[in-house]
Formats: C-alpha cells, structure tokens, sequence
C-alpha cells in the first residue's frame, strides 16, 4: 500500500492517472457523440434514446454521471498539481524566450481545460438540470422527455450556439495533444507510430469536433423536423422555440 | 563579424544577476560559439574586466560539459552541442541573448555555468550495473539482439549535457533519465536491477526538483545527442511496471 502511494505521488505516477482519466474521458466524448448524433435520426429516436438512457438497469445513468464526475476531478487536480510542480521546476525562465517544435495546442492545454470545464458546467445546467431554462423538463414527445425540441430551442439561441461551437474547436485543441499524449505516458508510443501518432490524433480529434459541431449547425441553418416543433404544444409560461408555427 | 552580445552576469549562487551587454568585435567566422567568448575574455580581461565564466572541456561534441542557451535556446541554432556551434550560423551586427541552461534543479553558480550534480546524482541512484570486478570476459559470450543493441545504444549516445532540461518548459529530466533508463533496460546486463534502477532514478529526479513532461518534445528537437523523446515513452512504461510489481512485491 505504502509504495502504491508513493508511485502515486511520483511524477510518472500524476502523469499515468491524467492519462488513464483521459481515456475515460475521450471514451464518453465518443459515446456521447453516437448518442448526439441521432439527432439526425428525428425526434422519436433521440427522444426514445434519452428514456432508455434513464432507465438503465442498476441505475446505470447514475453509475456513468458519478464516474464521469470523478474522473473529470481527478483529471484536472491531478493536473493542477503538475502545473504547479512544473511552474517551481522551470523557475524564472530565460529573458530571451524561444521554441523550437512545441505544437500551439500543447501550449495552450490549460487555456483550452479550463475554457471546456466552464463549457461542461454551463450544459449540464442548461441540458442536464435544465437550471437555466426548466421549461425544458416540461417539454414531453408522449411518454419521452422531448430532447429533440430542448435541443433545437437551445441551439436557436446563437449566443448558445457559438459558445458551443468554440468550445468543441477548443475540445479538438484539447484532444488533438491529449490523444497523442496518452500513448507516450502509457509508454505505448514507439519511434515507428510517433510520427502517425500526432497526425491520427489531429484527424480523430477534428472529426469529433465535427461531429458535435454539426448539430448547432443544423439547427442553425435550419436543418430539422420543423413538423415536429411545430406541433409540440407549447404552455402558455414557455419562450416560443425560434420556429414556432414553420410548419 | 561585429555582434551585440547580451549575456547573463552573476557573481554566485546567492547573488541576483542580470543581462550585460557586451561587444564582440572582429570574430572570425571559422570560430566556434566558445572561441567567440575566449576572444571576448581576453578583451574582457585586458581592459582588467573579470571574463565570462561559461562550461567547457572537449569542445568537440562529446563529454557534455558545454551548455548555454543562446537565444533562448540550449545550444543554438546548431544540432549540436555549443561547442560545435560556429559563428557563420550567425550574421555580422546579430544582437545574441547568451544565457545559462533555466531551471530550478540546475542553479547558476557563475555567469553561465550551471550546477548539474543533480545528474549525478541520479545516475548514483541507479543508473549503473553491479558487474564482477576481474578480468574482462569474451565480448560474444553475452548475446544481444540487434534491435536491442541498436535501442540501447540510441539511448546510451547521452552525453548528460542537460539541454534537455533547459529546453524543457517544465524543466523536466525525463528525457535524461528516459535515456539512462532505456540504455540498460535494452541489455542483459541491465536485468537484474532493471526494477529497482527506475524506481530509484525516478524518486532521485523527483527528489531533485525536476518538472514533469507534458510532451512539448522541445528536448528532442535539442538534444546534440539526437535522443529520441520515445526513451521517455519507454521510461513511463518501465515505472508502471516495476511500480505495479513493486505494490504487489513481485521482484
Ligand atoms: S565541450 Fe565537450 S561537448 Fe562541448
């Protein structure tokens, strides 16, 4: 137990717990984006995508939120503490400041970090808790909570939308350096993939990007079941979705 | 060649230094880095000025004792080591910023020399084999495969400059200690400590107050040894496994 304690608090230890954390991490980023993407799919399918998602067996939903949170925590104070050590290890630093092939999105991790973090609290209070508009928990397709109408009235928002949109550019950012960066600290990345390695994380990280971003741009350009939010009835106490009567 | 020269002056360890301007007047272009900065100090010293103090022993590539960031960088504009560096990489009337490798492990004992025991004291943790003293034995009588031979020998190429650790946002080692650790770890003769050497150098870098990678590779792109950042890969890798057969107690 006692050297477990010690690895862990070793330097290799910090990095091999952001490392691990990371992977669960980009593995919901993953999982989240399959579910986001049936968006495409209609209403119905996400609407009964997000009743399924509740009614998991064992409370799985709860089993997900409760790990999530843990490994976002650990995630970012294991980092927290490498910074500091980093920034006492580095001291003043030259006057005369230079590099030589550092990428800008490894100097730009902790801008990118906390800019996301900000990013996920404000979308699980907008979509999550619905805190920030509890019309939302209202809005229902039959027996579904009505994600596909929360979504499209979320994103007609534009200042919604753009905050969205930066923050999966800076997610891509994010990823682009921490899907490489995984390899190396799990010691998996050997001369003959380290050259693949930074351009497949470019490519992995952007398509994600991509994938999340399409949705505000859809419904931006309003590309989506206007039949659907046409019909939903809307209560007297609710800001009409930007398309009410598109019928 | 005429250049403006910027270089860090300090008198000790405990003394507060600062960025000097110096003239560096009629320098052949055929001079290394180092014979710029003698043909400074005999100026220098001939106007009854102290000389800059800087770190050099070879001057040609190989012991490690050279250091100095020029321009922000360890070493320069060269793929070498300082002693290496030739003025031609520089044109007439450049303004140089010369400065000692940065980083809190290594503090500035004069002007440009930094104190680098902390290498030492690394490789005195564990960067050795415990062999039996007495006549050498045959060369061939321990196989090594190539592959291991040619990785072992990558690594070993080290000379222990430490610009890695001055190019290093983070003032890391790990590039260091990654190529110690892969050197012995790649032979036979490194099996029998390989477990315990990692632990130990790894606790010893710590210990010192190096920073932890978070992969820039500015040590790579540095190093006059050409030390691939992937020792530091294979260095992760070997501490995750002693480290977890350290926990269970599997030797
Ligand atoms: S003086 Fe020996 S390597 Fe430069």
């Amino acid at each position: 137990m006692n050297s477990c304690c010690t690895f862990l608090r070793s330097s290799i230890g910090k990095k091999l717990l952001v490392a691990i954390t990371g992977v669960i991490l980009i593995a919901f980023v993953i999982g989240h984006l399959l579910g986001n993407l049936q968006f495409f799919a209609g209403p119905h399918v996400i609407n009964e995508y997000g009743t399924k998602l509740r009614h998991l067996p064992f409370g799985g939903l709860w089993v997900v939120r409760i790990g999530m949170i843990a490994a976002v925590l650990l995630h970012i104070f294991t980092t927290l503490m490498l910074v500091k050590e980093n920034r006492a290890a580095k001291g003043a630093g030259y006057q005369f400041k230079a590099s030589v092939q550092a990428k800008v999105a490894t100097r730009l991790m902790a801008l990118s970090g906390i800019i996301l973090l900000s990013y996920i609290v404000f979308h699980l209070l907008h979509f999550t808790t619905h805190t920030i508009n509890s019309d939302y928990a209202h809005w229902m397709d039959g027996e579904d909570h009505d994600v596909y109408r929360m979504i499209v009235a979320g994103f007609s928002n534009k200042a919604v939308a753009i905050f969205y949109i930066v923050a999966m550019v800076l997610l891509a950012m994010h990823l682009s350096h921490g899907a490489a960066s995984l390899f190396q600290t799990l010691g998996l990345r050997t001369k003959k993939m380290a050259c693949r390695l930074g351009l497949c994380a470019q490519i992995f990280a952007w398509v994600i990007c991509a994938g999340y971003v399409s949705i505000p741009v859809a419904v931006l350009t309003g590309f989506y079941d206007k039949k659907h939010i046409g019909n939903a009835e809307t209560p007297s106490c609710c800001e009409a979705p930007a398309t009410k009567g598109a019928k | 060649m005429n250049l403006k020269l910027k270089v860090w002056r300090q008198k000790d360890r405990n003394s507060e230094g600062r960025l000097v301007d110096i003239t560096a007047n009629s320098i052949p272009p055929e001079a290394s880095f180092l014979e710029m900065l003698d043909i400074v100090n005999d100026e220098l010293t001939r106007k009854g000025d102290e000389p800059i103090a800087f770190d050099h022993d070879c001057r040609e590539g190989i012991c490690g004792t050279c250091s100095l960031s020029i321009n922000g960088i360890p070493h320069g504009p060269s793929e070498t080591t300082t002693c290496q560096l030739y003025m031609r990489k520089f044109s007439d009337g450049d303004t140089i910023y010369i400065e000692p490798f940065r980083a809190k492990a290594f503090p500035v004992i004069r002007d440009l020399c930094v104190d680098r025991m902390a290498f030492e004291r690394i490789q005195q943790a564990g960067g050795f084999i415990t062999a039996r003293a007495g006549s050498a034995q045959d060369g061939n009588a321990i196989l090594v495969p190539k592959q291991n031979a040619d990785l072992a020998m990558e690594a070993a190429a080290c000379i222990g400059c430490g610009a890695c650790v001055g190019a290093c946002p983070n003032g890391s080692a790990m590039l260091f200690v990654g190529a110690k650790v892969t050197h012995l770890a790649e032979l036979p003769q490194g099996q029998p400590e390989r477990q315990r050497r990692v632990l130990s150098m790894v606790a010893q870098m710590d210990k010192e107050g190096f920073g932890n990678c978070s992969n820039y590779y500015e040590c790579e792109a540095v190093c006059p040894a050409e030390i691939p950042a992937t020792v530091i890969a294979k260095l992760n890798r070997e501490y995750a496994v002693a480290g977890a057969k350290d926990t269970v107690g599997v030797e």
